[in-house]
């Protein structure tokens, strides 16, 4: 029995605008092991949250969606109805988003929609359910649960709730778990307290988690794979390790060298930038997405598509030059910690 | 109120902020049986900000920053004791005479900017009621200060819905600097923003501060931020300032255990490391319930049995103060 719990492959999704189509993501492909974090890193517009919508078949009604694969554990997810998928969807895999106030509802008691969770895929009785709550609630560090069920959710904190949802997402013990932003809205004591947990919790129940993040230092501490998109594609796919360490793509160099970091930025001293604007993905771009943006594009990067080159085993990215810039033959910018 | 008519030798060495015992307690209603209950969003607070300094305020929500800022920005007065700014009063200063020696730069330039108003006349707006001399050359100053920030003057008669968000925020830090403050408060300048963004609005208020000899209070929650911009940093818990020193000494050597923690929660880009335990406890506590003795203690490694009643008195140290029993001798 083989440990893949996702394989996307080709992944596209487009949105009609008024101006055209926006072609939100672009034959985006990935694969998540159970046991493994994949983090999707990038910008506003990226395309990495429809993405993940795009994976639990949760895009508006209007989205348009295609693939040369994508499949649950071998089982093809494409070829689906709604019926189908929403036996899938928090049972087998479930989805964590940002902002836990607007995903949990206001009108029921945090016990009533865990337990629903659970009853609405599994054949247990209400007292099952109830226990199951509460051993989760107790899992992912809330003190006090039996009591807990009875609360609603504007009676807890943000942290708290953020608890409250990974609880629920493990209610049916899914083989995975789409984590959208989980920590963002959190402070950073919090933050790391609910990073850990997500870790430890996956760890424990060997899990395959897919966790979206504009955040570097959430994805060098967490992630097993990492894959950095740009204007709806992936740019640059690797380990944490070979990204941080040995970044290729001038996009993800730039994007390292734009955060503070004590020891490789000076106090005070001007961080990096990345001038430009991200390109309008409504209608086709031709070349290289980060051209217009990128210090070292040359004739050749603005005409054909450029493909993903093997690095090393396993580190892909996307650039024509990544050989010699990174070789020095031109100058590159600053490069990350050591 | 003794605190505006000191003087002060040299004008440079006149604090521009000085908050000097500073609370503010807001009436909350629990519901329409249940009595108001009074929260202390600052508690007895003093910090002083001097010309050129860069102060970074920092802490989880709750604790008290940005309240603190309203109150620096005369809009909020407070409980209990003043605030003088550049040596006089705030109380006694006018609303005008506040705007021009300090503006507020928020969070969210999406919301802080009016969406009906072109950026030059939001740009203007302060010159206008100001009553600035020469409105024939208002619309040079804006077109200059435009370019001062980073935005084309092309972009004058744009709306803010035609704008990124960087470029939104830099009108904003244009709309602050239009009438020359001596000092700005950042709230969150960049928390809204993309990191590759966020760097480009760093470096301008860097580069700002060194051509206009501006001063700044930064509220961030984003430590790295502060590490990078800041000069001197306090850190607020639950409606006091519990450590303040120099950035340097602060993240090489923080005292205060809580100040330990939040540097140990941040998540620094090295791989390798994974998510650290920071051993906090997952309560913050209820503000309207305050912990007895020092307010951490519940949440603190380190607590002692004395914690638990006593209130820690603030010590000083090489470069700024911390409150905590851990580094009170007694008798001294």
């Amino acid at each position: 029995m083989s440990a893949r719990v996702l394989t996307v492959q080709e992944l596209n999704v487009a949105l009609p605008v008024p101006a055209g189509r926006l072609h939100a993501v672009q034959g985006v492909s990935f694969h998540v092991d159970r046991g493994e974090t994949l983090c999707v890193v990038g910008e506003s517009g990226c395309g990495k949250s429809l993405t993940a919508l795009a994976i639990m078949d949760l895009l508006p009604a209007n989205a348009e969606r295609r693939a040369a694969r994508l499949e649950l554990e071998g089982e093809n997810l494409l070829r689906l109805g709604e019926r189908a998928m929403s036996d899938i969807r928090g049972n087998r895999m479930a989805m964590i988003f940002q902002e836990p106030m607007t995903s949990l509802n206001p009108a029921y008691s945090i016990g009533d929609q865990l337990q629903e969770a659970l009853r609405r895929h599994k054949a247990v009785s209400r007292s099952e359910a109830r226990t199951r709550a509460v051993e989760l609630l107790e899992r992912v560090g809330i003190t006090a649960a039996a009591r807990r069920l009875k609360q609603y959710p504007h009676q807890l904190s943000g942290g708290l709730r953020q608890r409250v949802m990974i609880a629920m997402a493990l209610m049916c013990q899914p083989a995975l778990i789409l984590a959208d932003e989980p920590t963002t809205a959190l402070d950073v004591t919090i933050q790391a307290q609910i990073l850990h947990l997500i870790a430890r919790l996956q760890r424990e129940f060997n899990m395959g988690l897919v966790l979206i993040t504009h955040d570097l230092g959430v994805v060098a501490r967490i992630a097993t794979r990492v894959v950095v998109m740009y204007a709806g594609e992936v740019v640059e796919t690797g380990s944490a390790s070979q990204l941080f360490s040995g970044p290729r793509h001038p996009y993800t160099r730039g994007l390292i060298a734009c955060i503070p970091a004590p020891g490789r930025t000076r106090r005070g001293a001007p961080l990096g930038t990345i001038p430009g604007l991200v390109p309008s993905l409504v209608g086709h771009i031709e070349g290289c997405h980060f051209t217009r943006r990128c210090p070292h594009a040359t004739d050749a990067c603005r005409t054909g598509a450029v493909p993903l080159d093997t690095v090393v085993d396993g580190h892909h990215v996307r650039c024509l030059r990544h050989r010699e810039l990174a070789t020095g033959a031109a100058p590159p910018p600053p490069v990350a910690v050591a | 109120m003794t605190a505006g008519t000191r003087h002060v030798d040299t004008r440079s060495d006149q604090p521009l902020l000085y908050a000097r015992n500073v609370s503010r307690s807001f009436r909350v209603s629990a519901g329409v049986l249940r009595r108001a209950r009074t929260l202390t969003a600052v508690n007895d607070v003093s910090l002083v900000v001097r010309p050129g300094e860069v102060v970074g305020l920092v802490g989880e929500s709750g604790c008290g920053k940005t309240t603190l800022a309203r109150l620096a920005l005369g809009l909020l007065a407070p409980s209990a004791g003043s605030i003088a700014l550049d040596g006089r009063v705030i109380s006694a200063l006018s609303r005008r005479d506040v705007a021009t020696l300090v503006q507020p730069v928020f969070q969210d330039p999406y919301s802080s900017l009016n969406p009906r108003k072109s950026v030059g006349s939001i740009i203007t707006l302060p010159l206008r009621i100001h009553g600035a001399a020469q409105p024939t050359a208002w619309r040079a100053r804006v077109e200059e200060m435009m370019e001062r920030v980073g935005l084309s003057r092309t972009l004058y008669d744009h709306y803010p819905s035609q704008l990124s968000g960087g470029q939104r925020q830099r009108v904003a830090i244009a709309r602050a600097l239009i009438n020359q403050p001596r000092m700005v408060i950042c709230d969150e300048p960049t928390s809204a923003l993309d990191v590759s963004v966020q760097s480009q609005i760093l470096n301008l208020l860097q580069d700002l501060r060194r051509d206009l000899g501006l001063t700044y209070l930064l509220i961030s929650h984003n430590l790295a931020v502060v590490e990078h911009m800041a000069t001197r940093v306090a850190v607020m818990y639950l409606g006091r300032i519990i450590e303040e020193a120099d950035t340097e000494a602060l993240f090489r050597a923080p005292k205060h255990p809580y100040t330990q923690a939040l540097l140990a929660s941040v998540l620094t880009p090295e791989p390798g490391l994974g998510v650290p335990d920071t051993h906090l406890g997952a309560a913050y506590p209820n503000p309207l319930d305050l912990p007895s003795g020092c307010h951490f203690h519940p949440r603190c490694a380190r607590a002692m049995e004395v914690c638990k009643s006593l209130p820690p008195i603030p010590t000083t140290t090489e470069s700024g103060l911390v409150e905590c029993h851990l580094y009170h001798v007694p008798g001294v």
